[in-house]
């Protein structure tokens, strides 16, 4: 009696409003939690939250920003109790336990409407057991940002293999500065120097089943990945005492002149740029082949939106996540003022920022091998944690790497059962 | 007559009042002791319990029995260096009692500003234990790290600076630990110093005792509740390092400077943990270590107790 009543009663209000388009029936309140606490991803963040309020007059927008970090551990707590309607979240394995454990809602028949034809491109990555879980917002390529001035005057060009990756690097370290920056101590940026030599040595379909254990840590050709990953190591290509710095600190090396390259993702161009370098000092370079009979693989990870299975306002929840991913609106917070990122929707136009511009050549035209979501997201969380801590070691003491495969290998066989 | 109106005056005396005596303290410990058991004894249970099973804190736990345990104490690396840097701090952490003695005797004198002194003394005290972590992390950065600099006109040269070097990473982190519990004990050290008898100080003198055999005979007996005091909160507190490793160096290089609390919480609660089970093991096994101590504290402040009756 009650809910035909409501029915009524909302079709009432519906009828009342004639010019209003249909999801102008949303009503209640929409809860957001995100987690783009950075300057500019709030403000993109506040912006699509007032903008869906200000679009639904019945619809209020309670959006609640919390710190990208405390994030990652908080999201369990947020989603067992009190649910809100919408998160984020990320990509690929990532999402494992929380479609495990039913805490995100399955809206592959949100996928299955026509608007998502032009998400094609990111679907697999949301697929988790032949269902989607989410939307993708953004992306971004990581690839090496080097110091173009310095190149130039050392009249080096753009290397494509790895030979001459290594002898733009002698050629570098004769000049008494170091190839590249890194800061590893908190790891993960190590793990996208392992993405990027273990896809380039072994391919990609090799690494993605060693992020599925389903190839031992002591295999020789994870081995031929260390051997070339050590060939820079050996040579001091890497800025010294990498394991105190965050990748931030690492940072004025590259800017200060006494490292050339930084092997990172595009979100680190606004801190160069901040740092005082600009176009005419600063680019990118896809990461070069080191074995020919394999395609380019890219680490482009991959942000995105969920709706919570506890959610109260489903109907609003999905009416947001067809918002954010429209091509208007993904124009808008990707461009160069806002995310500066690549959009997600093939239609949405890509931002002419210069970096931008490079990524989405490379990710459209030259990454055949497929796409990784790094590290971190591509091997289970406890795989990742030992596995990042023995490449941080590796990449220190390469000498321990007997020891340290062997390490890694025990975790495997207990992790992956 | 007299027997009716007697009667039910005895009976109006309710049975609050009549065991008043007995009822009133438990009633104002019940606060007490409702916390406690709801926050402290019961997580205790809780985490043994959990301890023997596989749990990712979000589905159904799977009952492994000592399956957890097995793999703790049957060789995982990470458990046994983070094993001895817990023994490693428990004895270089108590250097803080006798740094706090030194400066306490050293600033329990009559000088103009003498408050001042102490207070700047106290000063590592009272800031938090985030930001002291801080300030050493900044004076052991290599090249431009101060420490470093001042090694390097001794011609020391540490490979990685001092927190990235997995040989000196941890003792780093106890020196800056150091730093706030040295002041903790010497202001222990100091209220004590005041509650020291002066007679018998100049019946010492008197008798001709002076310098180290003065502290030593006649000084540190009366110091003795302080000493007490001081050795408690500094193993205490070297069991609850968690704050400066999270903050120095997050248990790196290669997971060098762990501790069994900070193991803990990685495998629990960090951003690639959430192995209940095991974490809630480790949990279990720095509570026996904690519960030995403990025991110890309690017991001998039982006989003192006793001896003082």
């Amino acid at each position: 009696m009650r809910s035909t009543l409501k029915a009524s009663l909302a079709a009432c209000l519906a009828t009342t409003m004639l010019s209003a388009p249909a999801a102008a029936e949303l009503s209640g309140t929409l809860r957001i939690i995100s987690d783009m606490s950075n300057p500019a991803p709030r403000a993109v963040m506040e912006g699509l939250a007032s903008e869906f309020d200000a679009m639904h007059s019945d619809l209020t927008v309670e959006l609640e920003i919390v710190d990208r970090e405390a994030w990652k551990t908080q999201i369990r707590n947020a989603l067992s109790a009190n649910a809100p309607d919408v998160v984020n979240w990320y990509a690929a394995t990532r999402m494992t336990p929380y479609v495990d454990a039913g805490l995100f809602m399955d809206i592959s028949d949100l996928w299955a409407e026509d608007h998502f034809d032009a998400l094609a491109s990111t679907k697999g990555a949301m697929t988790l057991n032949g269902a989607q879980w989410g939307v993708p917002y953004t992306y971004y390529q990581w690839g090496v940002y080097y110091r173009k001035d310095i190149f130039e005057e050392l009249g080096l060009g753009e290397p494509a293999t790895w030979a001459e990756e290594i002898s733009n690097c002698q050629a570098i370290l004769d000049s008494g500065r170091k190839c590249y920056t890194i800061g590893t101590k908190y790891l993960w940026t190590a793990g996208g120097w392992f993405d990027y030599i273990n896809s380039r040595t072994n391919g990609y379909d090799f690494h993605i089943q060693l992020a599925n254990g389903e190839v031992e840590w002591t295999d020789p050709r994870v081995r031929l990945t260390f051997e070339n990953w050590a060939q820079l190591i050996n040579m001091g290509a890497f800025v010294d005492d990498h394991q105190t710095y965050s990748w931030q600190e690492a940072l004025p090396f590259m800017t200060d002149g006494q490292a050339t390259a930084y092997l990172m993702g595009n979100f680190a161009v606004a801190a160069m740029r901040d740092g005082g370098l600009d176009d005419s000092k600063l680019d990118f370079y896809q990461f070069p082949v080191i074995n020919p009979g394999v395609d380019y693989a890219e680490d482009a990870p991959t942000d995105t939106f969920h709706i919570a299975s506890g959610a109260q306002n489903v109907e609003a929840a999905k009416e947001f996540l067809r918002f954010v991913t429209s091509a208007d609106v993904q124009t808008r917070i990707n461009g160069g003022d806002a995310l500066g990122q690549l959009p997600v929707n093939s239609e949405a136009s890509v931002s002419d920022d210069k970096f931008i511009q490079q990524g989405f050549n490379m990710l459209s035209n030259n990454a055949g091998g497929g796409i990784m979501q790094f590290f971190d997201r591509d091997f289970p969380a406890e795989m990742a944690s030992v596995g990042m801590e023995g490449l941080q070691e590796f990449m220190v003491f390469p000498d321990n790497l007997d020891d340290i495969l062997a390490r890694l290998e025990d975790a495997r066989q207990r992790i992956y059962q | 007559m007299t027997m009716t109106a007697d009667a039910p005056s005895h009976q109006q005396r309710g049975w609050y009042k009549r065991n008043e005596i007995a009822v009133t303290p438990w009633l104002f410990l019940l606060p007490g002791i409702l916390f406690f058991a709801v926050y402290v004894i019961l997580p205790i249970f809780q985490s043994f319990w959990i301890s023997f099973h596989q749990w990712d804190g979000l589905g159904e736990k799977t009952w492994v029995g000592l399956a957890n345990y097995e793999r703790l104490l049957g060789g995982d690396r990470k458990f046994e260096v983070s094993f001895w840097n817990n023994i490693r701090w428990l004895f270089l952490y108590l250097l803080a009692i006798p740094m706090g003695l030194f400066i306490a005797l050293f600033l329990n004198q009559t000088v103009r500003g003498i408050r001042f002194y102490k207070s700047m003394f106290f000063f590592p005290f009272v800031i938090s234990q985030v930001v002291v972590g801080l300030v050493f992390s900044w004076f052991y950065l290599p090249n431009t790290g101060l420490f470093d600099q001042i090694m390097g006109l001794v011609g020391i040269d540490i490979r990685g600076g001092v927190l990235g070097n997995p040989n000196t990473a941890t003792y780093g982190i106890i020196a800056a630990g150091l730093w706030p519990q040295t002041a903790y004990c010497m202001i222990l050290y100091l209220t004590g110093l005041n509650a020291v008898d002066p007679e018998q100080v100049e019946a010492a003198r008197l008798d001709g005792a002076k310098g180290h055999k003065m502290l030593w005979y006649v000084i540190l007996p009366q110091l003795k509740p302080a000493t007490f005091i001081a050795f408690v909160v500094t193993i205490i507190g070297a069991l609850r390092s968690f704050d400066f490793i999270a903050v120095m160096t997050n248990g790196g290089p290669f997971g060098s400077t762990r501790v069994l609390s900070f193991y803990m919480f990685e495998e629990s609660l960090s951003e690639f943990g959430f192995r209940m089970g095991y974490g809630a093991a480790i949990a279990v096994v720095l509570f026996f270590i904690m519960l030995g101590f403990i025991a110890y504290f309690l017991y001998s402040m039982w006989r003192d107790d006793k001896e003082a009756r």
